[in-house]
């Protein structure tokens, strides 16, 4: 099983990939919702992106009040 | 007496209608293509529904027994990037609201649900098959329109959600007997009760997605399925359709008295309120 680390860099990747930002801009304590600068249906089009890598579902409530990296890392590796 | 939508301001417009076959609105278009009656939905932000939608969807049922004259199958589908529809017109809704009396409002309500709900059942029972083709948000009353179909076909980023009791409501538009209708008592509580949303392969997983198709291309997959379908014979093919799904008519009319009912509770005012002047990036859904 991957570990938290490898977990959140691989969500690091995904997040930089995909609204493109640099991969080095990002940092596992940032707001993602600051550094991404994304809206509630992108954050929606994020978890979707995530549960379909990690093959795994993460109910919205789950991610209540979550806007870091490496606390959604945490969410993510408890469902893997 | 008032509306808790208020028409005046919203009044429907006639819309561009070339031929009975042909209708351009300012929320919803029309146009039948290979005998398949396409209904795109295309109000910005997210084809919230409110008045204006409501009436060009009135509209559209009205047409409807012309249309399907020459077609065999119908899609609905929406052409905005956001997603298929992200449900009721909360701001209209909460703001119409503030400008009349709460038993205006509650009446308000009640005649909106009339309205909505002889839409939905309409297509609901509509003689030629129905496929929603989702993609992105289809949330509440949007979740509730690809339910009345007969087929949902989801591109692989759809996101399906009953956030009503996060505001202290419950789904309104017919959400209830037609997921009960369609899947498992304990994947409608589940859906229900903690109002998460789940992607398309959940969806498709619990049997409620027909199709998953790649993103972008739930259309083009809905096309392909109403092109198969055109190939068998039409009566049959009603009849196969009337056998397999009833239409639950009682509880939806139980539904309509449930959801005013709740709609008096000081907490759903509270709830919509939050919701409406939320500025936050995760808009408040507790």
């Amino acid at each position: 099983m991957a570990t938290i680390d490898q977990t959140l860099d691989e969500i690091l990747t995904l997040a930089a990939s995909h609204f493109k930002v640099p991969r080095g801009r990002l940092s596992p304590d940032d707001d993602f919702f600051k550094t991404l600068g994304i809206d509630s249906l992108q954050t929606l089009d994020l978890l979707t992106r995530l549960e379909q890598h990690f093959d795994v579902e993460l109910p919205d409530y789950e991610l209540q009040g979550v806007s870091d990296f490496r606390t959604l890392a945490g969410r993510i590796q408890a469902r893997l | 007496m008032k509306n808790a939508v208020d028409h005046s301001q919203h009044a429907v417009p006639e819309g561009r209608q070339t031929t009975m076959n042909q209708f351009t609105g300012q929320s919803l278009s029309w146009d039948v293509k290979d005998g398949v009656i396409e209904l795109s939905l295309h109000r910005a932000p997210c084809n919230e529904i409110g008045s204006r939608t409501l009436g060009e969807l009135e509209k559209f049922v009205g047409a409807l027994a012309g249309l399907v004259a020459e077609s065999h199958a119908l899609i609905v589908h929406s052409s905005l990037e956001c997603g298929f529809c992200a449900g009721a017109d909360l701001r209209e809704l909460y703001q119409s609201a503030q400008k009349i009396s709460k038993n205006e409002a509650r009446q308000g309500v009640r005649e909106f649900l009339e309205r909505i709900h002889r839409v939905m059942n309409t297509i609901d029972a509509a003689p030629i098959p129905t496929i929603a083709a989702v993609h992105g948000v289809t949330f509440g009353g949007g979740f509730e329109l690809a339910l009345v179909c007969d087929l949902i076909i989801a591109d692989k980023m759809a996101r399906f959600c009953f956030p009503e009791l996060r505001l202290g409501l419950i789904p309104g538009f017919g959400g209830i007997p037609r997921l009960k209708r369609d899947l498992g008592n304990g994947v409608v509580r589940d859906l229900l009760l903690t109002g998460r949303s789940i992607n398309a392969t959940k969806a498709q997983s619990v049997g409620l997605v027909s199709q998953v198709a790649a993103e972008g291309e739930a259309l083009r997959v809905a096309r392909a399925t109403a092109a198969q379908i055109g190939k068998f014979d039409r009566r049959t093919t009603l009849a196969a359709k009337q056998f397999i799904k009833p239409i639950p008519y009682e509880e939806l009319r139980r539904e309509i008295d449930l959801f005013c009912e709740l709609f008096a509770q000081p907490a759903v005012e509270a709830g919509l309120r939050k919701f409406v002047e939320s500025t936050d990036a995760q808009p408040y859904l507790p």
